[in-house]
């Protein structure tokens, strides 16, 4: 559980994060998203103690990170996989840091053999690609078998393969009920990870709700269909409840309805089909409206 | 807070949290030091380095004793604390002991390195004690391996010519403590520097105009209060503790250093050091 309250961050005049407060909950992933400079990272510092906040408090299980003598235990996090050393092996960097912790060094091997770098085990970080940066750094993060874990950017660099594999494991870890917090700045990765979701936007809260909530406030949620017959499929579409609206001649996008339920119908009427597709950017779409808007919002904002 | 969990699932079962121990720390900043190749390069060089221009230095001077020791020549009475605890090979170890302990601090805030540790140990203090202590260790090694073995390797040598020093010989082992000890002292000067600076080029340039370049400004007799300050900068110190009271050659100037003062020089450098480093890495953001 990490607990921000107004939580707030200003460099000089810059306010990067602005009266932030959220919760993240156990047993679920929960996405961080926002554009790139709206605060994620400076937020995620300031939960682990790495920044100190100009004003209010982040807490995580109770208590600021900061005032916990060892962290890896209570929080595993990965914020930036080229936050190492590149001159030491990805073990002698994970044993200094297990050692530190306390933490038995058979979890090194444990950890590697997870991520799958147990044969590098011996090579030189800096001759690690970063997808292989980024696994190392996810290892660094379950070293301590922690209740609460922090991942910024994690699908930086990983392979197709890769990316599976972590989303899987951001499930795993979430259904063990652990917190699951994880930043990105591209709405369409958390689209398959994430349950619940925080917007920020210029240092804002714009969003805190659940992936579904979150895609219903799209404005562009629903089916795009090509028929040659498009007027005909609308006066169906409309009987059923559905709203139709046309982009071109032929094209139109459908709310209300689902994919599966337009095309029995078109069959029932004979109507023929070019294309039927869901708009799987929904999210991407919601994302690009609701950070526009605050973009645009602070851009008339003098300060 | 539970009532807040949406979900049944128990909270896993976590690893049983251990005492907090320092020594966890001396450990894992062990782990780290052994494991860069250029720190451990560093080191073993410039011992080896040093030893090597001590020892050369007094092989070399063995000609001239012998060719003073001639009749019709002048008497020459050799300092073998000069020589065989050369200022060379004194400031080769201070800059490589910096360089150290600067590249101990430096090296985690040039790579990020520093938020993976703080994220792993809060308590920042800590860290930089461990840093400190395992810094001083190795460095505290490094110098008396150096002093002594400059030491004792010249005077073997120049025992053979009746001027050799033994250890009890007034001064010597002063001189032998304070050119050990101008190791670990130079070491954490080299973390204070990193730690307030934090990037590497301007600390080490930092780091060489205080231990090298501040000396020369400082050294003239002509106004008291600038020699006076200048007897507290580390050279300054190391010098007047090696400096071998019986060599009838020594000049002290206008305004000498005392023995005492120079100890307490030597303290207060290692001391504020580890105060300042450890004050600033705490308070700023990483």
């Amino acid at each position: 559980m990490i607990e921000a309250d107004r939580l707030t961050k200003s460099y000089g005049d810059t306010l990067a994060v602005e009266t932030l407060t959220f919760t993240v909950r156990p047993g679920q992933v929960t996405g961080f998203l926002g554009p790139n400079g709206a605060g994620k990272s400076t937020t995620l510092r300031m939960i682990l103690g790495l920044n100190t906040p100009t004003g209010g408090s982040v807490t995580v299980d109770g208590v600021p990170f900061a005032d916990r003598p060892r962290g890896l235990r209570h929080v595993g996090a990965l914020l930036d996989a080229q936050d190492v050393h590149g001159g030491r092996s990805a073990a002698a960097h994970l044993s200094a840091l297990a050692r530190s912790n306390r933490i038995p060094l058979h979890r090194v091997d444990d950890v590697l053999a997870e991520v799958g770098l147990a044969k590098a085990a011996r090579r030189r970080i800096g001759g690690f690609s970063l997808g292989m940066k980024q696994r190392l750094g996810i290892a660094g993060a379950l070293l301590g078998d922690p209740p609460v874990l922090l991942f910024d950017e994690p699908l930086n660099g990983l392979d197709p393969e890769g990316v599976l594999w972590v989303r899987g494991l951001f499930r795993r870890l979430a259904s063990e009920g652990r917190t699951v917090f994880v930043s990105s700045h591209m709405m369409g990765e958390m689209e398959h990870t994430a349950d619940h979701l925080i917007v920020i936007g210029q240092g804002r809260l714009i969003a805190d709700q659940s992936l579904e909530d979150f895609s219903a406030r799209s404005t562009g949620t629903g089916v795009t269909v090509q028929t040659p017959e498009l007027d005909a499929l609308a006066t169906v579409l409309t009987a059923e409840g559905a709203s139709v609206r046309h982009e071109s001649g032929t094209v139109g996008r459908v709310a209300g309805l689902s994919a599966a339920r337009i095309g029995e119908l078109a069959h029932l009427h004979r109507i023929m089909l070019h294309e039927l597709a869901t708009q799987t950017s929904s999210l991407e779409t919601a994302f690009m409206e609701l950070t526009a808007d605050s973009v645009e919002y602070l851009a008339g904002d003098p300060r | 807070m539970s009532t807040m969990t949406s979900t049944a699932v128990t909270p896993p079962a976590r690893m049983t949290d251990p005492a907090v121990r320092f020594v966890d720390l001396l450990a894992a900043e062990w782990i780290k030091m052994r494991s860069l190749r250029s720190t451990y390069w560093v080191l073993v060089v410039s011992a080896l380095v040093a030893i090597a221009v001590n020892l050369n230095a007094v092989h070399t001077d063995l000609t001239y004793i012998d060719q003073s020791a001639r009749p019709g020549m002048p008497p020459y009475r050799y300092d073998p604390l000069f020589h065989g605890l050369n200022s060379i090979a004194v400031y080769l170890m201070m800059l490589a002991a910096a360089s150290v302990g600067a590249i101990s601090i430096f090296g985690e805030y040039a790579t990020g390195m520093v938020r993976t540790t703080f994220a792993a140990v809060p308590d920042r203090r800590a860290v930089v004690a461990a840093k400190v202590v395992v810094v001083t260790a190795v460095t505290l090694v490094m110098g008396v391996i150096i002093s002594t073995a400059s030491f004792f390797g010249t005077n073997a040598m120049l025992a053979s010519r009746h001027v050799g020093l033994s250890i009890n010989d007034p001064g010597c082992l002063r001189a032998v403590t304070a050119y050990a000890l101008i190791v670990p002292v130079s070491a954490l000067i080299g973390i204070a520097f990193a730690a307030v600076i934090r990037h590497a080029t301007a600390t080490i340039v930092g780091l060489v105009s205080l231990l090298f370049i501040a000396p020369l400004m400082f050294g003239g007799d002509r106004y008291k209060l600038l020699k006076e300050i200048g007897h507290y900068l580390p050279i300054a110190a190391v010098d007047r503790l090696k400096e071998n009271p019986d060599n009838p050659y020594f000049d002290p100037g206008k305004y000498p250093a005392t023995i005492t003062g120079s100890w307490i020089a030597l303290g207060c450098w290692a001391l504020v050091s580890v105060v300042v480093a450890i004050v600033v890495v705490r308070r700023r953001d990483v």
